[in-house]
């Protein structure tokens, strides 16, 4: 029976990491997300994880060392936060071209400067167009099971691609909650042991990384970029797969109280939470508002948007990194251009909200939403707007 | 294989994996090259200074033991025409 455990939200990422057998680990310390890599470093020095735990001198080895032992046809495992990804950018889009299937946990972090340790989405928005899966768990049970979940789908021979598990920095790094820990078991039954497709291997040589003249490097692309859109439905499989196993079945995009909503909410992440708080507070004072979380950015479900947003006609969209000088945060833009085709897409307000740590608490979410139809009612609904920052 | 310029981007292997080894070996170098060495037998004292410094390994050994360059693979950077010790080479443009 698996047990129910009230755990620091990184021991729970860290044991999924630990059930799911990883065989190399590459890590690089960096807050907040430290505490996996602390955990993991003890698991395989207690005999409890039988992996290769190999420290590097920098995120950018970091990825680099798991590009390695990834196409050598380890299950590989790392995580870092913010800089940390920066840092290790350049080897992050290697590894989703030479589609090597690397589970990650970002941590997220905003970027510098100013220096700040605190939680938005600016480090995983600088990576949007890498090509890795990318998923956003809501608290600490998500992120364990979308972390076992990640390996699954990452290594499934249909989609073969890295997987970045999304989880916000000290909102969930470094809280504790109650967490269902799967037993070694079940974890065995739902996740084959790795069968690499290709693989480094001397009596079979093949050559991984070429490069490509302009006369073909178009279609190596395009055929990247099929494959990304095509992991879409193994996805939503092997999701299916483990709410059968465990009774959660996650979704590319989920709704809370969306049955007669007028306006929903648009959240990745924890803020999912904080605004379910906040829409039945809201639905109690009678105001048709409910909730729509995106848990899937990459491949984005476009189908499931579509359908989550029918009927809708305001969508209020909590961004939490900026796009400087551009049309609106990443979320916001991506959804309005979601929506181009349709004839009568909902209105789209947008707000900058919780950069680096700031709070924003269910009243916040009350004062977005009045402040979204008084932008409504006097036609200002452009661009975006930086809630609550000192004018 | 496909010729390069005809692979569609179905044909590319997942991950762009190149499955048959040291296929390198068909990339026609020779493509760059504007410039061609050209050997003269009279100053060519058969040392082998230009086979072991050419960079491409695209210089072999005639039967009669002077040196040509394999114009497959030879680029025409004119290596060896600068670390010949007597001379004996010389580049000549492609349009001769």
């Amino acid at each position: 029976m698996p047990k129910r455990v009230g755990m620091e939200v990184s021991i729970g990422a860290s044991e999924a990491v630990r059930l799911a057998n990883v065989d190399a680990i590459a890590a690089y310390p960096i807050t907040p997300q430290t505490h996996i890599v602390e955990h993991l470093s003890e698991f395989v020095a207690n005999g409890e994880l039988d992996a290769e735990f190999i420290p590097v001198e920098s995120e950018h080895s970091a990825m680099s060392v798991c590009c390695g032992t990834s196409a050598a046809g380890a299950r590989t495992f790392t995580c870092t936060s913010s800089q940390g990804l920066a840092l290790m950018s350049e080897i992050v889009f290697i590894a989703s071209a030479m589609q090597l299937p690397i589970v990650m946990i970002l941590a997220n972090r905003s970027l510098s400067g100013p220096l700040s340790i605190w939680n938005d989405h600016t480090d995983v928005m600088l990576v949007r167009d890498c090509g890795w899966i990318q998923a956003f768990g809501e608290n600490g049970q998500e992120i364990f099971d979308l972390t076992l979940c990640a390996f699954k789908i990452a290594e499934d021979h249909r989609v073969l691609l890295p997987f970045m598990v999304n989880m916000d920095g000290f909102i969930l790094s470094h809280v504790i909650e109650p967490i269902e820990i799967l037993d070694q078991e079940t974890v065995d039954s739902f996740l084959p042991v790795y069968n690499p497709l290709y693989r480094l291997d001397p009596d079979n040589p093949v050559t991984m990384g070429a490069f490509a003249m302009p006369d073909l490097y178009t279609e190596t692309k395009k055929a990247q970029d099929e494959r990304l859109k095509a992991s879409l439905p193994v996805i939503e499989e092997i999701w299916e797969e483990y709410g059968k196993l465990t009774g959660r079945t996650y979704h590319p995009v989920e709704t809370y109280k969306a049955e007669g909503a007028k306006t929903l909410f648009v959240t990745m992440g924890s803020f999912g939470e904080t605004a379910s708080t906040a829409v039945d507070a809201m639905r109690e004072d009678g105001e048709p508002v409910g909730l729509c979380k995106i848990r899937l950015w990459r491949p984005f479900p476009f189908q499931a948007f579509h359908e989550a947003v029918k009927g809708v006609e305001t969508l209020i969209v909590i961004d939490r990194a900026t796009s400087y000088g551009g049309p609106g945060g990443p979320v916001a833009a991506e959804i309005r251009s979601a929506l181009y085709t349709l004839d009568t897409p909902p209105k789209v307000v947008d707000f900058i909200a919780g950069l680096a740590g700031r709070d924003v608490a269910p009243g916040d979410y009350k004062a977005m939403y009045h402040r979204a139809q008084e932008k409504i009612a006097s036609g200002d609904i452009a661009g975006y707007e930086i809630y609550g920052v000192r004018d | 294989m496909k010729p390069v310029d005809q692979m569609t981007w179905k044909d590319l292997n997942v991950g762009c994996v190149i499955t048959e080894a040291g296929n390198a070996a068909e990339y026609k170098s020779g493509d760059w090259r504007s410039m061609r060495p050209v050997w003269d037998k009279e100053r060519c004292i058969q040392c082998g200074v230009c086979y072991i410094f050419c960079p491409d390994a695209a210089i072999y050994k005639t039967e009669d033991n002077y040196f040509e360059a394999d114009l497959y693979y030879c680029k025409g950077c004119g290596i060896c025409v600068k670390e010949c010790v007597t001379g004996a080479i010389r580049l000549v443009e492609e349009e001769e």
